[in-house]
C-alpha cells in the first residue's frame, strides 16, 4: 500500500506528539510522586506516624485476624448482594404491572422502595439485629443472618429504583413488537424487556454492589467480626493503627476486581450507545 | 371472508379517530389503507391486532369474534402477523434469534426445527449470510425484511404492514416492495397502511380511503386512483401528486 505523503506525514506528526506526551506524563508523575515523599518523610511528626500506622511487625500480627474478618465480609457481600439483586428486580418488576387487580401490589412495592431508600441502613440493622431475637421465636436465625437481610431489605429498595428505571427505558414499540407476535405479557418481560433493561442498567447496579461491599461491616455493630472491627481489636490491643491501614488495604484490593468490571461494563455499555 | 371489521369506534381522550369503520376483507385480497397522516391507519391496524382496545364495534377474524373480552389475546395474536414502520427488531438478539423467538416460546416448536425453517426463509429474502448478525449492522431495507420474515413464519392467517417502506430511503423501498409482492403471489391474505400510491394501485385488489374516521370510499384501484368519486378522496389524490408521489 502506498500512502500519499500527506498522510506519511501525519502519522509521523501524530508518533512524536504521543512520545511527547508519555515524557511529560513520566515527569510530572516522578516531580509530584518526589514531592508527596519528600513532604511526608519530611514532616516533623513522620516518625511518630510511621511507628503507630505503619508498624511492619504489628501488621504481620494483626493479618491473620483482619483476613479472617474480610472472609466474613466477602460471603456477606456474596449472599447478600444475590439477595438484593433478586429482591430489587422483583420489587421493580411488581411496580411495572398495570391494571387495577395488581394496585395492591403496586402500592405495596412503591411503598416499600420509598420506606427503604429513606431509612438510614444502621436503623434497619439495629431493628432486625437488636429487635428482633427479643421475640424469642423458634428458629431464629443467627445475629449475622439477621444482619444480612437488614443489608438485603435496605439495598432491595435501591436496586429496584435502578431496575425500573431499566425497564421503563426500552421503548414501548418493542412490547408492541414482541406482544404482536403471541408473546405473553411475562414472556415479553422476560426475552425483550428485561435483557435490554438489564444491560443499559449494568453499571449503576455494579455501583451500588461497590458501595455494599462497604457496608456489609456494618454488621459488626450487632457483634459478628469482619475485617474493620477485628483490626479495630487488635489496635486496642497494641495501641498501634496499622491493623486498620491492614484492613483498608485488603479492602481496596478486594474493591479492585468489582470496580475494574464496573469500569469495563461502563465503557462498553457507553460504546453501544454511540 | 378472513377479516371483518364492523363499526369500530376507537377515541384518544376527546379525539376520536376511528367512528363506526368497517371494512371486510376476503381471504388472499390485498387491501390498501390511504389516507392522511393522522387519519387512523396506523390505528385500525394496531385495533385489528388487538393492539389497541376498541371503544365500540365488533372485529371478526376467521368467523370468530376476536374483540370478546373472554378471548385470550395472545391466541388472536398469534394468527395475525404485523409488521411497523419501524422494524421494531429485539436489538440485543440476533437476526436468527429474532426471527425463532415466536416459533419456540409461543408455537411450541423445537429449537432446531424452528432455525431450519427460519434459514430457509432468510435465505429466500436474501439474507441468508446475515442469520448470526445483530440488527444494527443490518440496512433498515434488510431489517424490514427480517421483520417480514420473523411475522411470517408464523404461519399467519393475516399480515398487516402498516407503512412498512416510510423510514426507508429511497433505493431501499424496491426491495422490500418485491418481497411483498412475492407474498401476493402466494397468495397471502394482507392490509397495508402506505404512502406509496404507485405500489398500492400494482399490488392492492382494493383500495380503501380512511377519512373522517371511516372508510369513505374503497374499490379497485384503478377506479379510486382513476376516477375517485368523493371529493375529500379527489382532494388528497392530487396533494400527493403535487408531491410527486403518484
Ligand atoms: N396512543 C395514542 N394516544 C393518543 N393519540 C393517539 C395515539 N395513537 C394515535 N393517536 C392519534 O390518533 C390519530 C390517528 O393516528 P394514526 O392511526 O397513527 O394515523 P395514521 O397512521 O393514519 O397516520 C392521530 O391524530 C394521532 O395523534
Ligand atoms: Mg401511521
Amino acid at each position: 500500500m502506498n500512502l500519499s505523503p500527506a498522510q506519511l506525514d501525519r502519522i509521523a506528526y501524530r508518533r512524536r506528539q504521543t512520545v511527547i506526551s508519555v515524557l511529560i506524563a513520566a515527569a510530572s508523575t516522578l516531580v509530584v510522586g518526589v514531592l508527596l515523599a519528600v513532604g511526608l518523610t519530611g514532616a516533623p511528626g513522620w516518625d511518630r506516624v510511621r511507628a503507630s500506622f505503619f508498624d511492619l511487625d504489628v501488621a504481620r500480627d494483626a493479618l491473620p485476624d483482619v483476613a479472617a474478618g474480610l472472609w466474613l465480609n466477602v460471603r456477606l457481600l456474596v449472599f447478600c448482594a444475590l439477595g438484593a439483586l433478586a429482591l430489587g428486580l422483583l420489587i421493580a418488576l411488581l411496580r411495572t404491572l398495570r391494571g387495577p387487580v395488581f394496585f395492591p401490589v403496586r402500592a405495596l412495592a412503591t411503598g416499600y422502595t420509598y420506606t427503604f431508600r429513606g431509612l438510614p441502613l444502621i436503623i434497619v440493622l439495629y431493628v432486625l439485629t437488636l429487635g428482633v431475637p427479643g421475640l424469642r421465636l423458634q428458629g431464629m436465625p443467627s445475629v449475622l443472618v439477621l444482619g444480612g437481610i437488614a443489608l438485603v431489605i435496605t439495598y432491595a429498595g435501591y436496586l429496584a429504583e435502578v431496575f425500573r428505571a431499566g425497564i421503563e427505558s426500552v421503548h414501548p414499540s418493542q412490547l408492541a413488537a414482541a406482544r404482536s407476535l403471541g408473546l405473553t405479557y411475562r414472556q415479553t418481560m422476560r426475552h425483550v424487556v428485561l435483557p435490554q433493561a438489564i444491560r443499559r442498567v449494568a453499571p449503576p447496579l455494579l455501583n451500588d454492589t461497590v458501595a455494599l461491599q462497604k457496608d456489609v461491616g456494618l454488621v459488626s455493630l450487632a457483634g459478628p467480626i469482619d475485617a474493620v472491627r477485628a483490626a479495630q481489636i487488635s489496635t486496642a490491643e497494641t495501641f498501634n493503627y496499622t491493623p486498620y491501614i491492614v484492613a483498608g488495604v485488603l479492602f481496596v484490593l478486594l474493591a479492585m476486581p468489582l470496580i475494574a468490571v464496573t469500569d469495563w461494563v461502563t465503557l462498553r455499555a457507553a460504546r453501544r450507545q454511540s | 371472508m378472513i377479516l371483518s371489521v364492523q363499526g369500530v369506534r376507537k377515541v384518544f381522550g376527546s379525539q376520536v379517530v376511528l367512528s363506526s369503520l368497517d371494512l371486510d376483507v376476503d381471504e388472499h385480497q390485498v387491501v390498501a389503507l390511504i389516507g392522511a397522516s393522522g387519519s387512523g391507519k396506523s390505528t385500525l391496524l394496531r385495533c385489528v391486532n388487538l393492539l389497541e382496545e376498541i371503544d365500540d364495534g365488533m372485529i371478526w377474524l376467521d368467523g370468530s369474534h376476536i374483540t370478546d373480552p373472554r378471548v385470550n389475546p395472545d391466541k388472536v395474536r398469534q394468527r395475525i402477523g404485523i409488521v411497523f414502520q419501524s422494524y421494531n427488531l429485539f436489538p440485543h438478539m440476533t437476526v436468527l434469534e429474532n426471527v425463532i423467538l415466536a416459533p419456540v416460546r409461543v408455537h411450541g416448536r423445537s429449537s432446531k426445527e424452528a432455525t431450519d425453517a427460519a434459514r430457509e426463509w432468510l435465505t429466500r429474502v436474501g439474507l441468508g449470510d446475515k442469520a448470526d448478525a445483530y440488527p444494527d449492522r443490518l440496512s433498515g431495507g434488510q431489517q424490514q425484511r427480517v421483520a417480514i420474515v420473523r411475522a411470517l413464519i408464523n404461519s399467519p392467517r393475516l399480515l398487516l404492514l402498516d407503512e412498512v417502506t416510510s423510514a426507508l430511503d429511497p433505493e431501499l423501498v424496491g426491495e422490500v416492495l418485491s418481497m411483498i409482492r412475492d407474498l401476493k403471489g402466494e397468495g397471502m391474505t394482507m392490509v397495508l397502511a402506505t404512502h406509496e400510491m404507485g405500489f398500492a394501485r400494482q399490488v392492492a385488489d382494493r383500495v380503501c380511503f380512511l377519512d373522517g374516521g371511516k372508510v369513505l370510499e374503497q374499490g379497485p384501484p384503478e377506479q379510486v386512483f382513476g376516477d375517485p368519486r368523493e371529493p375529500r378522496t379527489r382532494q388528497f389524490l392530487s396533494r400527493i401528486i403535487e408531491a410527486g408521489r403518484l
